[in-house]
């Protein structure tokens, strides 16, 4: 638990620590785990309204004539298509597939920002600048950025005199820059819980007071502060990605159910050439939901058993609060990968009896 | 966080109370600190015997799961069953209602061995300095 190691704080760690959270080394950054719970305040988000900070996450700046260019053919996903004003969740391949991270990218009148995860800044940052052509600027403005993700079927109530009405109006994955208590922002209708939501970018320096006047904006409507232990749970719920859980470097887009990110017609990208032929082929393993019976959990690392047979590994397990019953992800042999195939997960001296079912897990939330 | 003085503890966070030869068994609230909210807790049919120190049930968080481990050897004589229902009451009630086993201890001077409340609190302090 304790390490020699210096960790990053957040623009918020006071008042993380005056709120009671229970923190942790997380990516390298002092986090706040819990405050009060971590079914508190999962439900909180699916039914009121919580406040995530989110400012270990990294982002860059592009700019340039060849922005578009040099992003369309860094990531998998459409950046060409993106309009100014809309956002797009995409891998970041190698040419041999694995993912290098996840991120967002958001098109701006003059300059489009990528979001990565904390653990990642220096890796993607290393990465894209291998990449950047001379006629783009790639800059990390990860530490002139704090973040928070307001998250719940109440988030939109607690901004709704502090925001231009247009933000209120936005679209799921439609972003504006605009003030935010009078505070220069980027107004963004996105999120990681299956909640509908904004994530708000501002300058650290306004941290204490944008935080202050949130809670105070927020109290009628019961918004409390959320930790990363419900943020997970929130995320697996929508059987959202884990970066180094349920992908990886090793692990490809097509095996982990992202198809959908992966625009193969588009022009060249790195990577394009593995998964063309991957999709031609199929991969060898799938990432799948799992739903276990009874409540012992399915946790990362254990290995997944068929008729005594190993075949395959849990990526990220846990109770999910909504459902109250134990869920998992894992890569299993597409074989074994086909809904409602019974499965055990290997956990100490017991086996735990699963089923592979659909994702989302979730599918009552404001967004999904 | 709160360790009760009359309690003896192991470095894994099982507390035990010895009374009228019947040993009480749970874990502390540091270990329902770090394990969060407790959804689930597997424990052994009355009946069973337990080795010291060797695993005897699971309790699983949200977020983490931990292998019970008994302080002392003995014969478990009645479990919680009220956990089943209301796992929770591990997190509200670590000490009280959030108990877990009571065994019937083969050596009951045996949990002298056990940490001392100072010894427990210091062994904490020392994980958090």
């Amino acid at each position: 638990m304790s390490s020699a190691t210096t960790l990053k704080r957040t623009p918020f760690f006071e008042q993380h620590r005056a709120a009671g959270a229970k923190l942790v080394d997380f990516a390298g950054y002092e986090m706040p785990l819990r405050y009060r719970g971590d079914v508190e305040e999962h439900r909180r988000v699916r039914t009121g309204v919580g406040l995530f900070d989110v400012s270990h996450m990294g982002e860059f700046r592009v700019t340039g004539a060849g922005a578009v260019g040099f992003l369309d053919r860094a990531v998998t996903n459409d950046v060409a298509a993106l309009e100014v004003g809309q956002a797009l969740y995409t891998p970041i391949c190698r040419p041999d597939g694995g993912i290098v991270d996840d991120a967002l990218i958001y098109r701006a009148a003059d300059h489009h920002m990528v979001v990565v995860n904390a653990s990642n800044i220096a890796k993607d940052f290393a990465w894209l600048a291998e990449q950047c052509p001379a006629d783009a600027t790639l800059t990390d403005v990860s530490e002139d950025l704090a973040l928070l993700a307001l998250q719940g079927p109440r988030a939109a109530e607690v901004l709704r005199d502090h925001v231009p009405a247009a933000a209120l109006v936005l679209g799921y994955y439609r972003f504006m820059i605009g003030p935010v208590f009078g505070v220069d922002a980027v107004i963004s209708r996105t999120g990681y819980t299956g909640e509908d939501g904004f994530e708000l970018y501002f300058h650290p320096r306004h941290a204490a007071t944008i935080w202050e006047q949130l809670f105070s904006a927020g109290a009628p409507h019961g918004l409390e502060p959320i930790g990363l232990g419900a943020r997970d749970t929130l995320r697996l719920e929508m059987a959202y990605m884990l970066y180094g859980n349920d992908i990886d470097d090793s692990t490809s887009p097509l095996a982990a159910g992202l198809g959908w990110t992966v625009k193969l017609g588009k022009s060249d990208f790195a990577g394009r050439e593995v998964l063309v032929r991957q999709k031609q082929e199929g991969a060898a393993r799938r990432l799948v939901g799992l739903e276990a019976e009874g409540r012992r959990v399915p946790r990362h690392g254990m290995a997944i058993e068929r008729d005594g047979r190993a075949v395959g590994t849990v990526t990220s397990g846990a109770f999910g609060p909504s459902l109250e019953r134990a869920i998992a992800m894992a890569y299993v042999d597409s074989a074994s990968a086909a809904l409602g195939t019974a499965l055990e997960v290997v956990a100490g001296s017991t086996r735990i009896p699963v089923r592979t079912v659909k994702r989302p897990f979730y599918t009552q939330g404001t967004h999904r | 966080m709160s360790y009760p003085e009359d309690l003896r503890y192991t470095a894994e966070h099982e507390w035990a109370r010895l009374e009228g030869g019947v040993v009480t068994v749970g874990i502390t609230s540091y270990a329902t600190d770090q394990l969060g909210d407790v959804v689930f807790v597997e424990l052994p049919e009355v009946g069973r015997k337990l080795e010291a120190t060797k695993p005897f049930g699971v309790v699983e968080a949200v977020k983490t799961v931990s292998d019970l481990f008994a302080p002392l050897a003995g014969e478990v004589i009645e479990v919680n069953g009220a956990l089943a229902d209301n796992p929770a009451l591990v997190n509200q009630s670590p000490y009280g209602d959030g108990w877990m086993v009571r065994i019937r201890p083969a050596d009951p001077a045996g949990i002298l061995k056990l940490l001392s409340h100072d010894d427990y609190s210091r062994l904490i302090e020392e994980q958090h300095a």
